[in-house]
């Protein structure tokens, strides 16, 4: 069934969402559900306001309010482990090293609000991170780092998760590869995300890449 | 004409009085690299002012800069109200587990004491140390972080702008508490010998927060902080964009402005001109594949756009040169600050920028 949004309906949106206004919000929601719908209503209006914050014209707290207001009221129609979120390779999300985690929160918000269904792993280490990859057979890994040493320590992350034999997608994130667009590819990661709603293009990607 | 007449102290007196000293000045902030000079580790390093301030020194000697920076890491206000520190030998120390986690928390919250804590101790002997070794000369500066951003570190980012939207009479309650903290500490540091403060204001950017929500927080928050401190005070977005609120922030009573490299330095000159001195904005993270050539492109251009008519201090955009920045390229800004930011800038009107 090919879902109708029209682009009134994406405007009014994001509208709603940049005013934090929970009310309409989950009335835009209600009509567009099921979750196919609701699909292409959310994940255009989080680029857009991706797009926005890249470009200066919204702030970051706006993105992360509005992801998380996303993410509860799409939980309320769809539980977390609902069957008919989207299938997709075992996914994973981490911060590398780093007590700040607003950056993972914005990825983790975007992603189930657009009906992905991945593992928070939250804050971990290269070792304890390998381990939890292995364990559950993670496809697509994405790591949100802060600092230039945790962006830096992605390249040893990636040797020590082909020295036990995961071959996996590695996506990255934050303030360092924003800063410097050459510095993902050197640390070894498969792709970058520049904004959280980035990160759904890219999973999008490799995921119908892998089928 | 070519020869170098001033100090560092009246080049930059001069440059933030928006007149045309005789160069551009500049500075490198590298505190850590001190450490690698001093063959100590990060911890270690901190543990000693009188090494950090030797440390200081020896990279003022190297790179030829203009400021001296009375500063350590910016988690040590976090681990004056009782947090916790994680010290890495790659990088600066940062903040560790948030300990407000609950709104409610913030009644019990009391400012940290400066005279009961070593750590902040060790910040103010280490300013008194650059001060009696600079004398007159070379500017020594102290620095805070905004009694508005502080709480990304005292309670997590998330429950900061969840505090932010939905609990705004706590949030309040955490300003009061947060501002009487700031200005003792600021105004320790000046009673210490700091020339200046930087004040650290990273979520007041419209990268963190819109401009509405800034005008009714951050923006009353330094108003009535910088008011309260008794000396000249900066303030810096930590690579965050501000030309969209540069008039709201010359309203604060702050004398100069951290450019990021996400805004475009010539806006920023011309939004700033003659109210505040614009400081930035060299990319401190590609800079560490900068070549030589590379960074006098970069020196040239950021000159271009914001030296003339002075109010302009060339440095990195964030405050904090991370250590994987080789030496090779601080040497290269630093010799090409000498090359072209010599004043009257002639060149830059033939300069394609």
């Amino acid at each position: 069934m090919t879902a109708v949004i029209t682009e009134a309906r994406l405007i009014e949106m994001e509208g709603a969402l940049l005013a934090l206004d929970r009310v309409a919000v989950g009335r835009l929601l209600a009509a567009a559900s099921p979750l196919s719908h609701v699909e292409h209503l959310i994940v255009p209006v989080l680029e857009r306001i991706g797009a926005k914050w890249e470009e200066g014209q919204v702030s970051l707290s706006q993105v992360y309010m509005s992801g998380r207001l996303c993410e509860e009221l799409v939980d309320s129609i769809l539980p977390p482990a609902d069957f008919s979120r989207k299938s997709v390779p075992p996914m994973a999300i981490a911060a590398l090293d780093d007590y700040h985690l607003l950056g993972l929160r914005l990825v983790y918000s975007a992603m189930r609000a657009s009906g992905f269904a991945l593992i928070n792993y939250g804050r971990t280490d290269i070792a304890q991170l390998v381990q939890l990859v292995k364990a559950d057979g993670i496809r697509i890994l994405l790591i949100s780092v802060l600092m230039l040493p945790s962006a830096l320590r992605v390249g040893k992350l990636r040797e020590a998760l082909e020295a036990q034999g995961c071959h996996l997608k590695l996506v990255v994130g934050g303030a360092p590869f924003r800063f410097d667009e050459n510095l993902w590819r050197e640390v070894g990661a498969d792709a970058f995300g520049n904004t959280a709603s980035d990160a759904i293009a890219v999973v999008t990607r490799l995921c119908e890449e892998a089928t | 004409m070519n020869a170098e007449i001033m100090t560092s102290a009246q080049r930059i007196g001069t440059a933030m009085s928006h007149r045309e000293p005789d160069r551009v000045p500049f500075l490198l902030p590298t505190v850590l690299r001190g450490a690698r000079e001093a063959g100590l580790s990060i911890r270690d390093y901190f543990a000693r002012p009188e090494a950090v301030a030797e440390g200081q020194w020896r990279l003022r000697a190297k790179f030829g800069h203009d400021a001296l920076v009375g500063f350590m890491y910016g988690a040590v206000e976090v681990e004056a109200w009782g947090g916790e520190v994680i010290f890495r030998d790659d990088g600066p120390p940062n903040s560790g587990e948030p300990f407000v986690k609950h709104p409610d928390a913030i009644a019990r919250l009391q400012p940290p004491r400066i005279r009961d804590l070593p750590c902040l101790l060790r910040v103010l002997q280490l300013i008194r140390l650059l001060k009696e070794r600079a004398g007159t000369e070379v500017p020594v500066l102290g620095s805070v972080i905004s009694p508005f951003s502080l709480p990304v570190m005292q309670m997590g980012f998330e429950n900061y702008l969840v505090l932010l939207h939905e609990h705004r009479d706590r949030f309040e309650q955490l300003m009061r508490l947060n501002e009487e903290f700031c200005v003792e500490w600021a105004n320790a540091q000046l009673e210490a010998g700091a020339g200046a403060i930087a004040y650290a204001d990273p979520v007041s950017s419209p990268t963190i927060i819109p401009r509405d929500l800034y005008l009714q927080t951050g923006f009353v928050v330094a108003k009535r902080t910088l008011a309260r401190i008794h000396g000249a005070v900066a303030t810096g977005f930590a690579s965050g964009r501000c030309l969209g609120i540069i008039d709201d922030v010359a309203r604060t009573g702050t004398v100069g402005v951290g450019a990021s490299v996400l805004d475009d330095l010539a806006d920023i000159k011309a939004a700033c001109r003659g109210r505040l001195t614009v400081m930035g904005n060299l990319n401190a993270i590609a800079m560490r594949q900068w070549t030589a050539a590379e960074a006098e492109t970069r020196v040239k251009d950021a000159i271009a756009k914001a030296g003339p008519g002075g109010g302009f201090v060339l440095t990195d955009n964030h405050g904090e040169i991370p250590l994987q920045v080789p030496d090779d390229v601080l040497l290269a800004i630093a010799e090409a600050v000498r090359e072209w930011g010599r004043y009257p800038l002639d060149w830059v009107s033939s300069h394609g920028s």
